[in-house]
């Protein structure tokens, strides 16, 4: 199912370059966001919702609903962002985002695809709106609250092994982040999709090496990764994470095992003046006004 | 005193409930014979999963097999449902208040299995969670028929059950009912709120103090949380000499501290003797063995109202009914944990 709906090669290159650009003007605007998970994942997130994730099409962008509470007892405000991905279809393919703190990123993604209206990023991070700084399962696009990471892919692995029951036809996918690879559950999940021959759920990951404390390499090495997830029975593809016909072709990989793509990513791509704030690219702050006046001037070349 | 023994209440009854109930899932951490459920897996192969020891993954499992519209009942032992998975347990499960049932066996200090195996502050973690519905059963007829209190919860339920020779204290066809305390005893003088196997341990001397004159209210608790029965709140804040609890439980954050929360924001100016583990944690030793060593026995009881009527009621050990403690190697129990 996958590539059948696959975007040109065009327009995923608007997308991503859409991504950024949103979230570069946002961070300008607000003094600061995720900017690098942008520069890493604007060309995955461009494939996943450019085709390679087979999502129920909408008919027009959505407008973001207000927060109406905290879920309780008795079926109350049990809604979540599924809505923005088409909600639940026997033969389609589910998204369930597990990095909320991307979820700016995410938004944008969403909002270049044609899922969320344009104005959604108005209400980031505001007092009352679901379009939170870190998206839990009423934000848009998000449909499990995974801000505590590492747990949405056993989530995601209990909603392929309840298709797998029901003999659903649709794929149940996972975007990742690398640093996830660094808690035990991760590890768990990876062994019982496994050994539950879950072939229905598949994962991508922005392999970008960085984490909050600065370089993963410095903090907690994971590699080598794919050799380690191949050990656990999966299906492993490395690809270069900003390549859009390779994220493509690893997803139409055919195999009986639970398969995860490994994009391998850059960090400041598309804006290589991030570099000079190495080793620290998690969240953009500006720290003067001449260093944000640099990024404006980055935003201008980067929209001519 | 003596009931009817039960063997395995849960194992066959939860068989037979399942069957007309195809959304019903069992997930299970190794301990599958353990927990009474290695014959529901021989039956209903299909829809039970092996999750291994990683319970952190087999709660978020749950979480997705609960969105999807299945009702998974994990199966372990109790500490193993929330202390490892704590978070899991919140974000995944609580937060969206989804309906998975989580079936905790060897509650408080019924295991020799020592301190990793004891469940001795599992309310008081567990209350502090919103979402969470949790109750615990003090005899067969309860571990029977807890199955259709927590299936009709919409939301998570956390169960303590019994497990192994079980005694059957209600009248079968007196089965739990949500929210509603069972009356053992009238009397206006003191309240005595019992759960789990502490209200079989509080019934061994309740026929001699009310033999000795006290009049005392006693309320077997089933529903830990919701803590809001009316006959509980009118018990615990009208008592004219006070009030005792008694649980297989530490003495903070459990029975004893919501009955105290109740009693306070009701201004009931009255004391209340807790009898629970004594903010300390146990060890690996019999169940009898450690009942009296931490003092969750009938000798407590009868000094707590001793205590709070200022009588001397002249109950020796020996008067007591027989401690009936099932045998730590009895054949109704896959190992002798």
């Amino acid at each position: 199912m996958t590539s059948t709906t696959r975007a040109s090669d065009q327009k995923l290159a608007e997308v991503a370059k859409g991504i950024r650009q949103r979230v570069l003007s946002h961070s300008l605007k607000n003094n600061g966001g995720y900017m690098s998970q942008a520069c890493s994942a604007a060309e995955l997130l461009s494939c996943m919702y450019g085709g390679l994730v087979d999502l129920p099409e909408l008919e027009e962008p959505l407008l973001p609903r207000s927060f109406e509470g905290t879920p309780g007892t008795g079926g109350v405000n049990r809604k979540t962002g599924i809505e923005f991905h088409g909600g639940r279809k026997a033969d389609r393919d589910r998204l369930i985002s597990s990095p909320a703190h991307y979820a700016l990123v995410i938004y944008a993604a969403m909002i270049e695809t044609g899922r969320l209206h344009e104005d959604a990023l108005n209400d980031f991070n505001k007092d009352g709106s679901t379009v939170e700084m870190i998206g839990a399962e009423h934000s848009p696009g998000f449909e499990t609250t995974t801000g505590s990471l590492a747990q949405a892919i056993s989530q995601a692995s209990g909603v392929a092994l309840a298709r797998k029951i029901r003999n659903e036809t649709g794929s149940t996918w996972v975007f990742m982040s690398d640093g996830e690879f660094q808690e035990g559950q991760t590890w768990e999940a990876l062994q019982a999709a496994s050994f539950h021959k879950l072939k229905n759920l598949k994962v991508i990951v922005d392999v970008n090496q960085g984490q909050c404390d600065g370089p993963m390499e410095q903090v907690m090495s994971i590699e080598p990764l794919a050799p380690k997830i191949e050990a656990f029975g999966w299906e492993v593809v490395r690809v270069d994470g900003h390549d859009t016909d390779a994220i493509f072709a690893a997803a139409d990989t055919v195999t009986e095992k639970p398969l995860m793509i490994l994009c391998y990513t850059d960090p400041v791509r598309g804006l290589p003046i991030m570099q000079e704030r190495f080793p620290t690219l998690h969240y953009l702050r500006f720290t003067s006004e001449a260093e944000k006046a640099k990024y404006a001037v980055a935003f201008q070349e980067m929209v001519k | 005193m003596s009931y009817e023994i039960v063997s395995r209440p849960h194992q066959q009854n939860f068989i037979d409930w399942s069957a007309d109930k195809p959304e019903v899932v069992v997930l299970t951490a190794d301990l599958t014979n353990s927990c009474e459920v290695g014959l529901w897996r021989d039956t209903y192969p299909e829809r039970f999963f092996s999750m291994g020891m990683a319970e952190q993954n087999m709660l978020g499992v749950a979480a997705g097999l609960a969105r999807e519209g299945f009702e998974p009942w994990l199966h372990t032992f109790a500490v193993f449902l929330y202390r490892r998975p704590l978070d899991q347990l919140q974000m995944s499960i609580a937060y969206p208040s989804l309906k998975v049932r989580l079936v905790g066996f060897l509650p408080g200090i019924m295991t020799p299995g020592g301190v990793t195996h004891q469940a001795i502050e599992d309310f008081a973690v567990l209350r502090a969670i919103p979402n969470m519905t949790i109750l615990e059963v003090g005899d067969a007829t309860e571990a029977e028929s807890v199955i259709d209190i927590a299936h009709a919860v919409d939301g998570p339920v956390y169960i303590r059950q019994l497990r192994g020779e079980v005694s059957r204290i209600f009248p079968k066809d007196e089965p739990f009912v949500f929210n509603h305390a069972r009356v053992l005893s009238e009397g206006e003088e003191v309240t005595l709120i019992t759960s789990g196997i502490m209200t079989e341990e509080a019934l061994r001397a309740m026929p001699l103090i009310k033999e000795r004159g006290v009049r005392v209210k006693h309320l077997h608790v089933s529903t830990i949380k919701p803590f809001n029965d009316p006959q509980v709140i009118a018990a615990v804040t009208s008592a004219s000499k006070g009030v005792v609890t008694m649980e297989n439980h530490s003495v903070i954050g459990g029975i004893g501290s919501a009955v105290a929360e109740v009693m306070a924001e009701h201004g009931a100016g009255i004391p209340l003797k807790r009898i629970g583990i004594k903010d300390t944690y146990a060890h690996g030793a019999s169940q009898k063995y450690l009942l009296e060593e931490l003092g969750l026995n009938a000798q407590s009881l009868v000094a707590a109202i001793e205590e709070l009527t200022g009588q001397n009621l002249n109950i020796a050990a020996e008067d007591l009914a027989a401690v009936r403690v099932a045998d730590v190697h009895s054949a109704a129990k896959a190992e002798a944990l």
